[in-house]
């Protein structure tokens, strides 16, 4: 989805590293400045009169109240004043207030966030688990093998997660009893929704993630490990996936925001509190000011580990590092 | 797409998918069945069942799968499998619609980066830049935040949250063809600049694109159904998949059909959608000029 492979190591090769991180970190805000922009031109967008959605379709305020409201909240200034002054607020972690719930969006944030931050690890976790085992176990195996596991991701990453959720709530919660139906208080209440949201992250990760090793298993450097008389796994284990993981890290920040969409419907299946429920009530009362917070923060996110992926990036495949002079 | 496979010779490109091929058919096979036969339903479903999709029968209500009722009854007594039929068309044209409008739009912004000039280049792909940072689905959250619920704001949604992507790829793709041998020999004969972005530039574009659209299809009928299903688009009592599967949700517990039935629908429509559009990208790989 970013720079290829190629522009980024003549970047790295031709500057040096710091500048190329410099560079990165530039862009990275860069981008950042672009979606307050961008959250800030939604926020004039909003149809209607602000304060008359401030105070409610059944309001009787009466002007004075209105003006007072339109001070309070700095609606009567000029345009590039309010940007500065959101611009501002946002550096400083204020992200605005509900207009239905009378409350700093920051803080509506911070009340839910962890059931979402427990979801989106765990979901990561049976993810990567998943896709390492089914890729690593079938790469440049028997073409039966193979069909049966590039059969599996396809099904998997196409199965919409709603339904996926429906289902394991049917067959395991309703009919086995095995996991809570609703809730987020135990360990138990994690496991349906983790793996709902985890599956189609896997499917597409192991994909990729086998193709990598199959290309990886073709070099010349696995002859030569053979030869040296290390056995087939170990090959695989030792040298063939390390290979193989540089593209997996590139997709990191696609996955981060594959998942932070993710919670949301997982969420409203599994009736779970979190990011993804506050957003879906934000939504349903047009509560702008909390929605475009949800949004900032998974595009910061997002963007913070595309960074630290292209950081990590020099550390994990040294030919990265090499300057012109080097070679 | 007919156009595009017509100049590519058979298997062209595909130099170790002889295996590949021969064990690729069935399932392509069985993908373009069902493809069809979503699409006749979608057309006509009055030809597979002479039921109403609204009509109640609260005497039948939540009877399970059986001889009379293929799929079971809901809570009102409406056949499931025929509201399933009566969905179908709803359901395919919500995620058509957004795929073509994602193309399309991302093809205008596309082509403009590519030929419109330095400044345009960058503008429009720093504003991809932004939007692409942000998770697809919370974008067209965002969207019906701002224009509100329904079929066509869920579509517009789902359009806005691909378009970054799809004009990306647009623009890489013209790029590619604008430097090519054809486009500078027709550069060189003086054809006009409109006739060589019509004729040239935008056909030869086009065709690697169209073929991820087809997988970019599937994803959009995910996000429309997962729309409806947060009871952001399709208004009951319409019968939409998505729809039906988050009214089935209230039933898990006594009529797990109403739900799972709908669900399946679209995950079958889905992997056909998405069988075939893997076997359209390894048909026409190394066609691109790159």
């Amino acid at each position: 989805m970013r720079s290829p492979l190629a522009t980024r190591r003549a970047l790295f090769s031709r500057r040096g590293i710091i500048q190329g991180a410099a560079e990165r970190l530039l862009a990275g805000t860069a981008v950042m400045l672009g979606a307050a922009t961008l959250a800030f031109a939604a926020l004039q967008l909003v149809p209607g009169d602000t304060v008359a959605v401030l105070l409610g379709p059944t309001t009787t305020a009466s002007p004075e109240i209105r003006q007072q409201i339109r001070t309070e909240f700095g609606f009567d200034q000029p345009v590039p004043v309010r940007y500065a002054r959101y611009v501002g607020n946002l550096l400083h972690g204020d992200l605005g207030s509900s207009y239905q719930l009378q409350q700093p969006v920051s803080k509506l944030i911070n009340d839910q966030i962890w059931p979402t931050v427990q979801l989106t690890v765990a979901a990561v976790a049976v993810a990567v688990v998943i896709a390492v085992v089914s890729a690593v176990v079938t790469a440049g195996r028997r073409p039966a093998l193979r069909a049966t596991a590039t059969a599996w991701e396809l099904v998997a990453l196409s199965t919409p997660p709603h339904w996926l959720g429906i289902m394991l709530l049917t067959v395991f919660s309703f009919q086995l009893r095995i996991f809570p139906v609703a809730g987020a208080q135990s360990l138990s209440s994690l496991v349906l929704p983790a793996v709902t949201l985890a599956l189609s992250v896997a499917g597409v990760l192991g994909q990729v993630l086998r193709e990598g090793l199959e290309a990886a298993l073709e070099q010349p450097f696995v002859v030569t490990a053979r030869s040296r008389g290390l056995s087939q796994s170990a090959v695989r284990l030792r040298h063939a996936f390390r290979h193989a993981a540089t593209p997996l890290l590139t997709l990191a920040g696609w996955l981060t925001g594959t998942l932070l969409g993710g919670t949301v419907v997982i969420e409203t299946v599994f009736s779970r509190p979190g990011i993804g429920s506050l957003t879906m009530q934000a939504v349903t009362s047009r509560d702008l000011p909390v929605v475009l917070g949800v949004v900032l923060l998974s595009a910061f996110a997002v963007v913070l580990i595309f960074t630290v992926v292209d950081l990590l990036h020099l550390v994990i495949d040294p030919r990265l590092r090499t300057t012109e002079a080097a070679l | 797409m007919t156009a595009v496979g017509s100049v590519v010779p058979l298997g062209a490109g595909a130099v170790p998918s002889a295996r590949r091929r021969r064990r690729g058919r069935p399932a392509l096979v069985v993908a373009a069945v069902v493809l069809l036969l979503v699409t006749v339903v979608a057309i006509a479903p009055g030809l597979f069942t002479d039921a109403s999709p609204t009509d109640t029968d609260p005497v039948n209500a939540l009877a399970a799968p059986g001889g009379s009722h293929w799929f079971g009854t809901d809570q009102i007594g409406r056949d499931v499998f025929t509201r399933i039929l009566y969905g179908a068309r709803t359901s395919l044209l919500l995620g058509l619609g957004a795929i073509a409008l994602a193309v399309g739009g991302g093809t205008l912004l596309g082509l403009t980066a590519a030929l419109g000039g330095r400044v345009a280049d960058l503008v429009l792909m720093r504003l991809a830049d932004i939007l692409i940072a942000m998770p697809p689905v919370l974008l067209a959250l965002l969207v019906i935040a701002v224009l509100g619920a329904g079929t066509t704001n869920t579509v517009l949604a789902i359009a806005a949250a691909l378009i970054p992507v799809y004009g990306r790829l647009v623009r890489a793709e013209a790029m590619v063809v604008r430097r090519s041998g054809y486009v500078e020999a027709a550069v060189g004969l003086g054809l006009r600049r409109g006739l060589l972005v019509a004729r040239h530039v935008l056909p030869n574009a086009l065709g690697p694109v169209l073929v991820l659209a087809t997988v970019g299809f599937g994803t959009a009928l995910i996000y429309a159904s997962a729309l409806s299903f947060l009871g952001l688009g399709t208004r009951p009592p319409a019968p939409e998949w998505g729809l039906m599967l988050s009214e089935g949700r209230d039933f898990l517990q006594t009529a797990w059909w109403i739900g799972v039935f709908p669900g399946a629908a679209i995950a079958v429509t889905v992997i056909a959608v998405n069988v075939a559009g893997r076997y359209a990208q390894a048909h026409f790989a190394g066609r691109t000029t790159r």
